[in-house]
């Protein structure tokens, strides 16, 4: 099992997602070059990870989405491949229209950095299969724009479909305004397509997969990719 | 070819909450400003496209908003152009 995380111009959770993948998930990982016009054959799932690819220039994502590489990224995802967007990746997922709604700026119009609580509301997908039933997760967001916005239609049909992957909660679980930290639809954290093998989030598992950092609640993502790809 | 220039604005749906307009709109309420609403913010882009015609021109610059200058999803745009 071998991870490819893409390297953007502003990427900055790129190493976090490297260092996550190979030594807290002990699986193996490669950097792949936004230049790039292949992924390597050997490579089982993409990443695209959190920072500020093109300074954000226009609007989140609208720029990295045009990479050479993310041709190569469409094509992997539209053959079945499992690709992981986080925070920024997330964003370049919905402007590739590999994901469908927006990120809209925070209704706070802060950046936001810290701790949030994350209810699953779909364990059965590659991503979450490792996460146990009822468990709260907490992981840091830290971004100014992660509002997630759809048009009514597409959020029924992600609602009907079980396309909602993560939510924010408080530590009980509970879904609600306040715990809501950026405004987005439905406290929604994290999607996935209808095929189930493209995640967008915008908390950052990598960020906390190792205990000494004082958490690692991400790593059970990582733990369940490796465990569905195996 | 005809070089054309055009202008195009690009504002959020109606409909769609305006965060940074409405804290703007919030500010001036608390200065002397209580006269002033619907305050909005959008983006303004110039640039210059060759063309044969003005219809050509217009078509270009519609492909590069709806694909990449806007987000049709969020966005409406009107674009200007002049010879």
């Amino acid at each position: 099992m071998k991870f490819g995380v893409v390297v953007f111009p502003g990427s900055n959770c790129d190493h976090d997602a490297f260092y996550a993948t190979q030594t807290n998930a002990e699986s193996q990982s490669e950097f792949l070059w936004h230049k790039d016009t292949s992924i390597p054959s050997d490579i089982d799932c993409v990443i695209l990870p959190g920072g500020f690819s093109y300074g954000d220039y226009l609007r989140s994502g609208a720029i990295a989405r045009f990479s050479p590489i993310m041709k190569d990224v469409i094509n992997f995802a539209e053959k079945g491949k499992p690709v992981l967007g986080i925070c920024n990746g997330f964003q370049i997922l919905t402007e590739a229209g590999l994901l469908p709604g927006t990120l809209m700026r925070n209704t706070s119009l802060t950046f936001i950095c810290k701790d949030v609580h994350l209810k699953t509301l779909n364990r059965n997908t590659i991503f979450t299969n490792k996460i146990p039933e009822n468990t709260i997760l907490r992981i840091p967001i830290a971004h100014g724009e992660g509002n997630y916005f759809v048009d009514d239609d597409t959020l029924k049909m992600l609602k009907d479909n079980n396309q909602i992957v993560f939510q924010y909660c408080d530590e009980n679980g509970n879904v609600n305004a306040e715990s809501n930290p950026n405004g987005s639809m439905l406290n929604i954290a994290g999607i996935i397509n209808n095929k189930g093998n493209i995640l967008g989030m915008m908390p950052h598992p990598e960020r906390l997969s190792d205990i000494a950092l004082g958490g690692n609640d991400g790593l059970l993502i990582f733990k369940s990719l490796i465990d569905s790809i195996l | 070819m005809k070089k054309y220039f055009c202008e195009i604005k690009i504002m959020l749906k109606r409909g769609i909450l305006d965060v940074q307009g409405k804290t703007v709109e919030n500010s001036l309420h608390s200065m002397e400003f209580q006269n002033i609403t619907n305050l909005r913010i959008g983006k303004f882009v110039e640039l210059n496209v060759e063309a044969e015609s003005y219809e050509e021109a217009k078509a270009i610059v519609d492909s590069a908003c709806s694909k990449l200058i806007a987000n049709p999803i969020i966005e409406d745009y009107h674009i200007s152009i002049t010879e």
